[in-house]
């Protein structure tokens, strides 16, 4: 068949993913430690349907020849690892992180996972924990009689137990860097795997080493931009009709074709 | 056969060829940095003895259209859109030098430097390598600069300069890969008057109102080669008609 329609085709297609990618950040835009992603378009590989400089006859040769494209190819969702906006939520166990750096989640399957979601628990055995009951690492527990929990800007915990004045250090909070994070593995769950592409982890204290600061009281909210989505979001609407509209005009071509012969 | 015949179905057949080429631009609509394809119809005349009543159409490339897109800011550390003529120089897959518009960039682990693609970025003495960084900021004049990790504010460096080259445009074609090169294939040098705006992107230079417009008429087009091969098939029909009625 006509090279047209499939052409049309994987740019109506490369529209609907790149839909697909923009509403996931729309779904995520009050998640907790959530990063963007953003569809990288890319064409497709030439065909030369007529070599330039090719000979017509033995004197003449073309001077230009036809080189057809394959159309177009969503290449890669790419996570945006920017800050997102910090937010006062006053509770103690909140943690945000403001620059480099992220949580390290010890999972139910012994992998460590990594998160930039500082929204923690405390379970029924004083441990830290996420939203989802998975440990924090290094594991930090929190004494019963405890009446307050703070956490330093460089990770230090420490807590104020019942009938004490001093305050007793439980443990640091740790967060681990990578070269690249936009070669993390999303996983859900806010929680992000260690790749290939992204380096091994370089764990450290907070604050040092280009590593963020912790923030206590506060989450760092996601760093999706409504607006800019919207935008997106009418953009590949009309680049998906327009494609669609392609593939129609080919099709009457088709049946013009057809009907008439 | 009739010579009527084959003309209009050349000319069906061109014209569906560049309604692909005009398919491809709008397929390409939101592709970062592409440059729309350009084509042109050509007549080749069939000279032959006698009268020279006969010319086919023939649809050809005829370049890559060179206007702007538009420069969208993402905010984003490792995007640059080129500001005005120019190009970012990368390394092909055949390991020559050829160019790109697209400024979405990021970083390998081993600190190279790359395209949406894959293709490692020029720098002054060919492919770039950064340290572990911080921060790294693209400067106006292609200029990185690092702040390595753990390092005062001071210790800012700058490492490498992303080399930028703005040969004339009547010199570039597009290849295979979607990615220019001059056609003599020289090594293009630096030009330091090429700037660059960090944090945007360059979208894709095709009009898709211009596109919708072409579509509509490349159609019509078809539709009257086809009507012309009807027609073709009618005179046809009335010869042989007549033929019987002897």
């Amino acid at each position: 068949m006509n090279p047209a329609l499939f052409i049309a085709k994987t740019g109506a297609d490369a529209q609907q993913t790149r839909l697909g990618v923009v509403a996931n950040n729309l779904a995520n835009a009050s998640t907790i430690g959530f990063k963007r992603d953003r569809a990288a378009f890319a064409d497709l590989v030439y065909q030369n349907i007529r070599q330039v400089g090719a000979n017509v006859t033995q004197n003449t040769n073309l001077p230009s020849g036809l080189n057809l494209g394959t159309g177009a190819q969503v290449l890669a969702t790419q996570k945006l690892h920017t800050q997102g906006n910090i937010v006062q939520t006053d509770n103690s166990l909140d943690v945000a992180v403001t620059g480099r750096g992220f949580f390290q989640i010890l999972r139910q399957n012994g992998d460590v996972a990594y998160s930039r979601d500082g929204g923690f628990q405390v379970d029924p055995n004083g441990q830290l924990v996420t939203n989802n009951g998975d440990v924090v690492q290094p594991g930090i527990t929190i004494p019963q009689n405890a009446i307050s929990v703070s956490i330093g800007n460089d990770g230090t915990v420490s807590v104020q137990n019942a009938g004490t004045a001093a305050p007793t250090q439980v443990g640091n909070l740790q967060l681990a860097d990578f070269v690249n994070p936009a070669g993390l593995q999303p996983i859900g769950g806010n929680l992000f795997l260690e790749t290939g592409a992204s380096g091994a982890a370089q764990t450290g204290t907070p604050g040092q080493n280009g590593l963020g600061q912790l923030n206590q009281g506060s989450l760092e909210s996601s760093n999706v931009n409504v607006v800019q989505e919207l935008v997106d979001m009418i953009e590949t609407q009309r680049a998906y009709e327009v494609n669609a509209r392609a593939i129609s005009t080919a099709d009457q071509m088709l049946q013009y074709t057809t009907n008439n012969i | 056969m009739d010579r009527m015949l084959y003309i209009a179905m050349n000319g069906a057949k061109q014209t569906f060829l560049a309604q692909a080429v005009n398919n491809q631009n709008l397929a390409n609509v939101s592709t970062t940095g592409f440059r729309a394809d350009l084509d042109a119809f050509r007549t080749l005349p069939v000279s032959g003895p006698g009268f020279d009543s006969r010319a086919y159409a023939t649809d050809e490339s005829s370049g890559s259209s060179f206007a702007q897109g538009t420069i969208v800011t993402t905010g984003n550390d490792l995007d640059l859109a080129i500001n005005g003529d120019g190009w970012i120089a990368v390394q092909a897959l055949d390991g020559t030098e050829a160019f790109t518009r697209a400024g979405d960039l990021k970083v390998t682990t081993t600190g190279q430097l790359l395209t949406r693609e894959n293709l490692p970025v020029m720098g002054n003495g060919g492919p770039i390598a950064l340290p572990p960084f911080e921060d790294l900021e693209i400067g106006s004049d292609g200029t990185l600069s690092v702040l390595p990790i753990g390092q005062a504010p001071s210790t800012l460096a700058v490492v490498d300069r992303i080399k930028l080259v703005n040969p004339p445009a009547g010199q570039l074609e597009k290849g295979k890969d979607g990615l220019f090169r001059t056609i003599d294939g020289e090594v293009q040098p630096a030009d330091g008057n090429v700037t660059v705006i960090r944090g945007s992107l360059e979208r894709s230079n095709v009009n898709a109102i211009e596109g919708l417009v072409k579509m509509i008429s490349l159609a019509r087009q078809y539709e009257t080669n086809i009507k012309m091969m009807a027609i073709a098939k009618e005179n046809d029909e009335s010869a042989a008609a007549l033929i019987r009625l002897q």
